[in-house]
């Protein structure tokens, strides 16, 4: 039911962890179905240096993860800001009508430590 | 593999495959038939009768050939329901039964019957008091599964076939789980009806059997030629019937070491699961399970990845039943537990059958173990790195 893509990240995510002194951090979340996922960033002249996840979830919600950092890092802050549930879905191939919402989560943890970011930097200024 | 999904379904037996060629190809007779061909096919069907029968300790005459243990369920519901509809509208059932009952009491509901679904509290077993405070005036119909398909738990099926039969309740229990697990006895369990399905016990998939305690009645679901005592007409499905047969033998003359050997492997995989791997348990009461069931909760991680790592590793498992893991609800039966939803997410079903090895077993708790480990390094719930 997973695309080569999705069974790939998931035996071998890419950027698992966390960045103590992260300059973003996002969690979002939906017990009902099983998932939580966490997304730390560092920031350096707008561009996102390092990403790390943890996520507790099923197969596409770790494979989502996974990819949304692989998409994220290298980018300014705008430009991730643009990554959309759709783009990640579609980098790995496609998902399970049933699973897309977990793609929905990746990409808005990925939002959420970027405003998490945009606020620290604001309060600094 | 290693396959350790024995209540969603399991292997076919060589012996029981044996027993049906011949029913494809040469013996195709119709069983109403009066020449040779036809007499044979009646013959083996009769013969298969005879085994399910010997297994449940019933008559031949109260045993009901079905599409199997959907259709099982549905025949005893509904058949009740409709035949003693004018004596009473009141269904007592448990929150932990398969969806072949829980829906077809859920559709009896929105027809005007009543439905009261018992509890089962934390070790998931329904209790005999509250069956006795639950009967009313106008209750024609109590129906608990032997053995829940998930976590394996054995209702006092007994007991409360006691209090039915004293006061003339039709008591129904889908067996499909346990049968030709453990000894299951009809005149014991002083049921009226009882369904079980082949592909649990290494039959054929698509058949299965009701048994009709004599003089219990019911209104037939399907009209048509007249067989099976016209519960179920149709022309006999004669090859899956004689697996069926043959399942049921074969259970019957091995049933003691059965039950030792999976005893012996499942409390093997219960106590290396428990010893370890930290913050493990096991779901369900550990005495009353059926002796192929084990059914784990891990905290800090999601059933549905561990089963995909356990996949790789070669070990078909699952994280609840079949059915619902196409849904992302968790599991009814564990919510019914008192789990929490995240719990519940990170269950295992494990459940054994033919030719597992003790060496399977360690060669899996150790898979477990390395996969637990792994999902709870990346996981935002588990903070003992
Ligand atoms: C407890 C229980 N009842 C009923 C069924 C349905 O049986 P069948 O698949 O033969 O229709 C199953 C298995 O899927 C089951 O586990
Ligand atoms: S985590 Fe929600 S089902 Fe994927």
């Amino acid at each position: 039911m997973y695309t080569e893509k999705v069974m790939d990240h998931f035996s071998n995510p890419r950027n698992v962890g966390e960045i103590p002194d992260a300059d973003g951090e996002g969690t979002v979340g939906n017990p009902t179905c099983g998932d939580l996922m966490t997304i730390y960033i560092k920031v350096k002249d707008d561009v996102i240096e390092d990403i790390k996840f943890k996520t507790f979830g099923c197969g596409a919600a770790i494979a989502t993860s996974s990819m949304v950092t692989e998409l994220a890092i290298g980018k300014t802050v705008d430009e991730a800001l643009q990554i959309s549930r759709n783009d990640v879905a579609d980098a790995l191939d496609g998902l399970p009508p049933v699973k897309m919402h977990c793609s929905n989560l990746a990409a808005d943890a990925l939002q959420a430590a970027i405003e998490d970011y945009k606020k620290k930097q604001a309060e600094k200024e | 593999m290693i396959y350790l999904d024995n209540s969603a379904t399991t292997p076919l037996d060589p012996e029981v495959f044996k027993s049906m060629e011949p029913y494809f190809l040469e013996e195709f007779g119709n069983a109403s038939t009066f020449y040779k061909l036809g007499r044979e096919a009646r013959k083996a069907l009769e013969i298969a009768r005879e085994n399910v029968a010997a297994l449940i300790g019933a008559n031949p005459q109260e045993i009901i050939f079905t599409s199997g243990g959907t259709e099982s369920d549905n025949m005893a519901i509904k058949g009740t329901a409709y035949r003693w509809k004018n004596k009473g509208k009141h269904i007592i059932t448990s929150v932990i039964e398969h969806p072949a009952v829980e829906e077809t009491c859920r559709y009896l509901e929105k027809n005007g019957f009543e439905v009261t679904y018992l509890p089962v509290y934390e070790e998931g077993l329904v209790r005999v008091e509250d069956v006795k405070e639950a009967i009313r005036d106008d209750t024609i119909l109590i129906t608990i599964m032997q053995a829940n398909n998930e976590i394996g738990t054995i209702q006092p099926i007994a007991e409360i076939g006691k209090i039915t039969s004293e006061k003339g309740i039709y008591f129904h229990t889908d067996a499909v789980q346990s049968v030709g697990k453990i000894p299951v006895k009809v005149e014991d369990l002083n049921v009226n009806l009882l369904s079980l399905s082949s592909h649990k016990l290494n039959g054929p998939k698509g058949v299965g059997a009701l048994y009709i305690k004599k003089g219990t009645i019911l209104e037939p679901l399907i009209h048509g030629g007249g067989h099976e005592r016209g519960l179920r007409p149709g022309t006999e499905n004669i090859p899956g019937i004689v697996g069926l047969g043959k399942a049921c033998e074969l259970a019957r003359t091995h049933l003691d070491e059965n039950i030792k050997q999976l005893t012996a492997l499942r409390e093997q995989l219960i106590a290396g699961v428990l010893g370890e791997i930290e913050e493990s348990y096991l779901n369900g009461d550990h005495e009353k399970r059926l002796p192929n069931n084990a059914h784990f909760r891990f905290s800090g991680i999601e059933g549905e990845s561990l089963v995909l790592h356990l996949d790789a590793k070669g070990i078909a498992a699952s994280t609840g039943s079949a059915c619902s893991s196409k849904s992302l609800e968790p599991s009814h039966v564990l919510m019914a537990l008192g789990m929490e939803e995240v719990d519940a997410h990170g269950s295992l079903r494990l459940s054994l059958g033919k030719n597992i090895t003790s060496d399977d077993v360690e060669f899996t708790i150790k898979a477990i173990k390395d996969s637990v480990n792994l999902l709870r390094s990346m996981s935002p719930l588990w903070n003992k790195n």
